[in-house]
């Protein structure tokens, strides 16, 4: 079992980058590289208005702390954060963010994109798009792609 | 056996509510007797649940494989694949 316990937080507020790196990092005199990544809202070319972002209440959490704590075991990682957010989001908004911190670059890189891959294929939370007409558009399908990402962690 | 069930997404669009308490029936065993058992309810079950191969099940909120034993499950999470992050 990792000692170090992810940061987990779902939220339909933004998040302060900043702010999140911040006190990840306070306690920590033997971090040496923090990766963040963020996610926002495209307009994909001007096509959207906006995604509706749905969650599966107290799963969604559990979820994203059982890939957190699997980051921190494999990467031995000393911090790490993920946000993610629900409820309607413009295009340049932000949907989600991760934080990894380590001794070296390389595990943050890696700790990071790994919470990443598990979050979009495992978390449950599934995106509707508000066409840029006003119209309810689609669910947004699920990528090969994303699986593929993911199971090049096994 | 009751259970509480629950639906996200398309399937809950589509079922037409976001959540159920049923009575299932003693053959209900695994994760694919229950959405089997779930499309003989009606049409907005059928239509939600008629490909169950992209189906996703959690069990007391974590994933399941569909041939995985319901018994002792107190809430059961239907749903597309996941498109989050």
């Amino acid at each position: 079992m990792s000692i170090i316990t992810p940061t987990i937080r779902v939220q339909s507020a933004d998040f302060d980058l900043q702010a999140e790196l911040t006190a990840l990092t306070a306690d920590h005199k033997n971090i040496g590289a923090v990766v963040t990544f963020t996610g926002l809202c495209r307009d994909e070319q001007g096509a959207l208005s906006a995604l509706e972002l749905e969650h599966y209440p107290g799963m969604a959490e559990a979820e994203m702390f059982r890939i957190g704590e699997l980051a921190i075991e494999r990467f031995s990682l000393i911090g790490l954060t993920a946000i993610h957010r629900f409820g309607k989001i413009m295009p340049g908004e932000n949907i989600v963010l991760v934080i990894a911190a380590a001794p070296h670059r390389q595990a943050a890189f890696d700790g990071a994109n790994f919470v990443m891959d598990f979050l979009k294929t495992s978390a449950p939370f599934w995106k509707k798009e508000h066409a840029a007409d006003g119209q309810q558009g689609d669910w947004v399908a699920a990528k090969d792609a994303d699986d593929t990402a993911r199971d090049k962690w096994r | 056996m009751s259970v509480k069930l629950v639906y996200f997404a398309w399937v809950r669009e589509r079922i037409g509510r976001p959540g159920e308490d049923l009575d299932l029936p003693a053959s209900v065993v695994t994760v694919r007797d229950l959405l089997a058992h779930l499309t003989t309810l009606g049409e907005e079950y059928e239509s939600a649940l008629q490909f169950p191969d992209v189906i996703r099940v959690a069990i007391n909120q974590e994933h399941a494989e569909h041939d995985e034993p319901i018994a002792g499950a107190r809430e059961i999470g239907i749903f597309p694949p996941m498109t989050g992050g």
